[in-house]
């Protein structure tokens, strides 16, 4: 069991209010997933900068004086805002892969949660609670993100094993369910050049859709085909810079509700994680049809 | 009339009251407000008790249901009435899986859509569903009676027993060893009381299909394995 929320907002007032929204929503699903949470939040795009979210086990040695270190590596200047355990670089886009590289050979132990031009991935073990309020969560604005409550089934409690995972530039991935046929399709992913962090099942199906997406799907036909590939119990939501997925394995046991408004599209896992979304009395109310892909795309409505 | 409303009052009240009735008791119409999607509301009812639910509820709402008549004005999520024995349970909304899951007796009545595995193993309750069912809906049904006014999604009544399935639009699939049956005089007049019951006037029962078991899956027969 785990719990999933996520939240695409269509109304740009409600922009600043997603970090607050979204946490309470996460901390709605605790009694779902206690074990560790995750929050993925796409900010506002300002064309020149990414970012890249970093998580240390030791964020005192690690994140000491990292921000002069790059700077000397890169030839640039870079910004590091640290929030407890995690740290986000901001640097111009076309740097993003030498600080990738910078990063990974001036602090080897430092784990890259996500990469992108406006993503932002934070997970810890513990309470969603404690994880939210680590983060600052709540103060965060952006234009949709995707949380997660974790209880572990498929490998162990720790950090790296919660989600989201992103496996892909501003792509991320939230699961509940188990996939049985994921070691074989790790094979032939690691075959066709993706790397994985963990021997968890749910980032090989984030690496699947990274892989999908990376052949010119857009993320509706990457989950399309996910259907046919992906074997196992399932309900997926994922995200991209401007795009919100949602779908459920043709058995669909896994619970999933959603709404909808002139203001927004909300998921959770039960209906409890959406009553205090504004105006969720009129919302169309409705459960996700097995095999069936949803998917909204900020790009494509606009 | 007492009134719970479960944004400020716990659960276990609601149903510790629902519990303690003794017979002959005069204070049994309850109101329930603020349900906010909360789990097992109103579940283990033994009384002729009447429960008004003012919005959608979670898991397990009316589960156990022995003769309350319990009415969600909303939705419900998983395994609304699972298990009921006697009563009657009324989803105004939709109903999330496994809706009156092995239920043994009384009337639960859905009056938007009921998602999938509808009456799984249904063991006598009757289920009447205004709009459209999920799949593997009445899986090993044993007895019982489930309308749709609506569709069927895939595999409806899948390894059944005596189940009796009626549904008046379309079917996606039939499950192993679910045929169509034909409708005999007493179909119609059993569908006609059941639709009475749920209060629906503007049907007739000559519109529906009747579904049932084949029987050939009851015991294994080594000539039936590509059908488990």
């Amino acid at each position: 069991m785990c719990g999933i929320v996520g939240l695409f907002l269509k109304d740009k007032a409600l922009e600043p209010e997603l970090g607050a929204l979204l946490s309470s929503m996460l901390i709605t699903m605790t009694d779902r997933g206690p074990d560790s949470a995750g929050i993925a939040i796409y900010g506002s795009d300002n064309g020149k900068t990414a970012k890249i979210t970093l998580q240390s086990a030791d964020p005192g040695t690690d994140f000491d004086g990292l921000g002069d270190a790059l700077k000397g590596a890169l030839g640039i200047p870079v910004s590091i805002e640290v929030k407890s355990t995690h740290a986000v670089v901001t640097l111009d886009k076309d740097k993003v892969d030498a600080g990738r590289a910078a990063l990974s050979s001036l602090r080897p132990n430092i784990r890259v949660m996500s990469s992108g031009d406006t993503i932002e991935i934070y997970k810890e073990i513990g309470l969603p609670k404690d994880v939210v309020s680590r983060f600052a969560v709540s103060g965060m604005s952006g234009t949709h993100g995707i949380g997660h409550t974790r209880m572990a089934t498929e490998s162990a409690v720790t950090t790296l094993g919660a989600h989201p995972f992103s496996t892909g530039s501003d792509q991320c991935l939230v699961h509940n369910g188990s996939l049985s046929n994921h070691n074989n399709l790790r094979r032939e992913l690691k075959r066709q050049g993706m790397t994985f962090e963990t021997e968890n099942d749910s980032e090989v199906a984030a690496a699947y859709l990274t892989a999908e997406m990376a052949k010119g799907k857009d993320l509706g036909a990457a989950l399309t085909s996910a259907v046919d590939d992906l074997d196992g119990f399932f309900t997926f939501v994922v995200g991209t810079k401007s795009g919100f997925g949602v779908l459920r394995d043709p058995i669909a046991c896994k619970p999933a509700v959603m709404a909808e408004t002139d203001r927004y599209v909300a998921f959770g896992s039960e209906y409890r994680a959406l009553v205090n979304l504004p105006g969720i009395e009129t919302a169309r109310i409705w459960e996700p049809e097995p095999a069936t892909v949803y998917f909204w795309d900020h790009e494509k409505a606009a | 009339m007492p009134v719970f409303d479960l944004s400020t009052t716990p659960l276990r009240e609601l149903n510790s009251a629902l519990h303690g009735l003794s017979a002959g008791a005069n204070d049994t119409v309850f109101e329930v407000i603020n349900p906010r999607g909360s789990h097992a509301v109103a579940v283990g009812i033994d009384a002729p008790v009447t429960v008004d639910i003012k919005g959608s509820v979670g898991y397990y709402c009316a589960g156990m249901n022995d003769g309350g008549n319990v009415t969600v004005h909303g939705s419900a999520g998983p395994g609304v009435a699972e298990n009921m024995m006697s009563g009657s349970v009324v989803i105004e909304g939709d109903a999330s899986q496994y809706a009156g899951a092995t239920g043994r007796g009384g009337l639960l009545v859905i009056k938007g859509n009921a998602a999938s595995r509808c009456g799984i193993s249904m063991k006598g309750i009757d289920i009447v569903v205004h709009g459209n069912i999920g799949h593997m809906s009445a899986f090993m049904g044993q007895s019982g009676h489930l309308v749709v006014l609506g569709d069927a999604g895939d595999a409806l009544g899948d390894s059944l027993y005596e189940a009796k399935l009626f549904v008046r639009g379309s079917v996606k699939s039939l499950g192993a060893d679910c045929i169509e049956k034909d409708m005999r005089p007493e179909h119609i007049e059993k569908l006609a009381e059941l639709l009475e019951l749920a209060g629906i006037r503007d049907v007739r029962p000559e519109e529906f299909k009747r579904y049932g078991s084949a029987r050939k899956l009851y015991n294994f027969n080594i000539d039936n394995a590509e059908a488990y």
